[in-house]
């Protein structure tokens, strides 16, 4: 990364004090008003929104291969994507992920 | 009558085994931060301040990206917007806790201390609100310690292991396992699908914008598929 130690320290404390609002914001700031209910739809998506559009590129074109599919990691992105989503098991889609890597990368 | 001390103990026993998610998950995050380029005080600094696993995989991947500030903030923070949801389902049962204990509480807000507590206050509503204090507290007594001491570690073998072991697809690995099992509805894998497709349509876009019209192009798709079909 080409930022400053400066630009670093600002982004982590930034998402420090940005963070913290958002838990402390119903529990402290806004006593017992309560979220209407579009505004808790939307909430409920924010993590399968923004995580697939932010890995997607990085499965599709990774940086260590300077942007070339590899074979290699999509097969590993695939098992993660199956065993998780068929086991709902955060550590065994892990696990199985990094060995699916790990064959293939030796294989490829 | 639960004493805020059997409340602790009962928290610490059920948050216990939420250790073994965070141990893996922590290491992850201070190997990629310090392979990244992060020294180690600024690895650590992430998981003392913004505490939040996913917020911080998405900082570093976009830091290493060299994405604009605003943009990394930006991302980051709407990863964690899911948890105004968890401190507006918890403010009917903490929202009376002391002035000193509710920034704590908020401090320690995570994913797991959410779930495990909302489940027990649901469940017994007969509790005191310094029971449900302590509970959370306990909750929270291994959990925390252990997403520091394992960023550290984390971070001091980043520095060891050379390139060429996929440490690179390390969050990738992550994000995929965390996400696919939130794939609980149609509504949910709809949302997913429009995110990558526009992601990857868009990624060309300066500034990473392509990932933010696609995470608010999926973020509609999802809310829009619940309310149509299934409200």
């Amino acid at each position: 990364m080409n930022q400053s130690d400066a630009t670093i320290w600002f982004i982590i404390a930034a998402l420090g004090v940005g963070t913290f609002a958002i838990r402390f914001s119903f529990l402290g700031l806004f006593g017992d008003r309560k979220l209407p209910e579009w505004a808790l739809r939307y909430l409920r998506y924010t993590p399968v929104a923004v995580i697939p559009a932010l890995i997607a590129p990085m499965v599709l074109w990774p940086p260590a291969t300077g942007g070339t599919p590899d074979l290699a990691r999509l097969i590993a992105a695939a098992v993660v994507i199956l065993v998780g989503y068929v086991t709902k098991n955060v550590l065994g889609a892990i696990a199985a992920g990094a060995a699916a890597l790990l064959v293939g990368l030796s294989v490829f | 009558m639960t004493t805020p001390k059997s409340a602790f103990r009962r928290g610490f026993l059920d948050g216990g085994p939420f250790v073994l998610i965070v141990v893996p998950f922590a290491l992850v995050f201070g190997a990629v931060g310090s392979e990244a380029g992060l020294s180690i005080a600024q690895v650590m600094g992430f998981s003392v301040l913004v505490i939040a696993g996913a917020a911080q995989f998405t900082a570093v991947q976009l830091l290493a990206d060299e994405a604009p500030t605003f943009v990394i903030l930006l991302t980051s923070l709407a990863v964690n917007l899911r948890m105004a949801m968890y401190s507006a389902s918890l403010q009917p049962y903490l929202g009376q806790a002391s002035v000193w204990a509710r920034p704590l509480l908020a401090y320690m807000l995570v994913d797991q201390s959410y779930t495990i507590s909302i489940l027990k206050f649901e469940k017994e509503p007969e509790m005191t609100v310094s029971a449900r204090v302590a509970y959370f507290f306990g909750v929270v007594a291994l959990i925390v310690p252990f997403w520091y001491i394992c960023t550290f570690i984390g971070a001091l073998a980043g520095q060891a292991v050379p390139d060429g072991y996929g440490i690179d697809f390390a969050i990738p690995i992550a994000f995929l396992a965390l996400v696919a099992p939130a794939l609980r509805t149609v509504a949910h894998v709809a949302a997913a699908l429009v995110a990558v497709v526009l992601a990857l349509a868009f990624a060309g876009l300066p500034y990473n914008f392509g990932l933010l019209i696609a995470a608010i192009a999926a973020m509609v798709t999802g809310a829009e598929i619940e309310r149509r079909y299934f409200s």
